[in-house]
């Protein structure tokens, strides 16, 4: 944990970005299948790079993306983009150890680019008392720029091939998830949870086609019921 | 290239402004306040139910080239822990079986 003042420097910021450059080539592929996706749904290139830029949450944008309409559905949108990042509410408060002795926009920037990877690898360096926050900013503002770089590359790849809409290279996007599936699997208790958000997703899908409310009540479903299952047998508070 | 559709513009605003809702907010409100046992486990939940429910329609749509994609993409994360390699072998693997079957 941290002892002693939090600084914010220009070597921290530099550090940050140093120390994730290893990790860009692992998220260029999920830029790309973003580019790809956005283009296939018929966002234009100027659309495409303000998705990138102000949204920045892959799996948010390739989750909206999959229910995609014309014109889209401003809430089903908004309300999706919130629940997929949910996560990230949890995440903000556990840098606090950096963020709580910033001020102003160095607190609200940071946050505005904190990502998984760059959440992960700042709270490694908290934990190993590294007192520069830009850290956080560094890492985040990286995979920021090569985000807008690769999700551009995949619109103008899309539009280079032009697939039509049962071509494989749509699997890229379910391949993303499931994929992430494998790194969130906990063991047994995650079983009920997911098997019930799978068959209410599926239900929803076949009750309510073209929408992507399914995620949502998915979602909803299997959280909740893994909620109430954990408080009955009394292993909540260890999550 | 550069049109703007304004629905589209609107949806995506939106979106820019959950996301931050949660980015930043998240950390504003659980500073004020501590979620309590039942939220927090409902909220462990979130992603992998979430991930779920997005595969579970589009795996179940009884197209082969899907399933066999989807159990290289497994195969090759729990292999080598590569979100980039597995991305790119289950999508090569599915597109391998969509032009042989």
């Amino acid at each position: 944990m941290i002892h002693g003042p939090v600084v914010f420097t220009l070597a921290g910021l530099r550090r940050g970005a140093v120390v994730s450059l290893p990790l860009l080539i692992g998220l260029t592929p999920f830029g790309v299948v973003c580019g790809i996706t956005q283009q296939a749904a018929g966002l234009s290139l100027g659309e495409t790079i303000l998705m990138a830029g102000l949204v920045y949450a892959g799996a948010a944008q390739l989750v909206v993306l999959g229910a995609w309409t014309h014109p889209p559905s401003v809430l089903a949108a908004t309300l999706t983009a919130l629940v997929v990042n949910l996560r990230l509410a949890l995440m903000g408060p556990v840098l606090a150890p950096w963020l709580d002795r910033l001020r102003g926009w160095r607190v609200w920037l940071s946050l505005f680019t904190m990502v998984d990877p760059s959440w992960a690898l700042s709270v490694r360096e908290i934990s190993a008392d590294y007192r520069d926050a830009a850290f956080l900013l560094g890492a985040g503002g990286i995979m920021w720029i090569s985000w807008m770089i690769t999700s551009i590359a995949g619109h103008l790849l899309g539009e280079a091939i032009q697939p039509t809409p049962g071509h494989p290279i749509f699997f890229a996007a379910l391949a993303v998830f499931v994929a992430l599936l494998v790194n969130l699997w906990r063991g047994k208790a995650d079983v009920m949870p997911w098997l019930v958000a799978g068959v209410t997703a599926v239900a929803t899908a076949h009750l309510l086609p073209g929408t992507s409310w399914y995620m949502l009540t998915g979602a909803l479903a299997g959280s909740l019921l893994g909620a109430l299952r954990d408080a009955r047998s009394g292993d909540a508070d260890r999550r | 290239m550069w049109d703007f559709h304004p629905w589209t513009v609107a949806a995506i605003l939106g979106m820019a402004a959950a996301t931050y809702l949660c980015r930043g907010g998240g950390y504003w409100l659980f500073r004020q306040v501590t979620p309590g046992p039942m939220l927090r486990a409902a909220l462990s939940y979130i992603p992998g139910t979430l991930f779920v429910s997005f595969v579970a329609p589009g795996l179940l749509d009884g197209r082969l080239h899907t399933l066999v994609g989807a159990s290289a993409t497994v195969a090759v994360m729990l292999w080598t822990r590569s979100l980039a390699w597995a991305i790119i072998a289950g999508t090569a693997a599915a597109w391998l079986a969509w032009s042989l079957l």
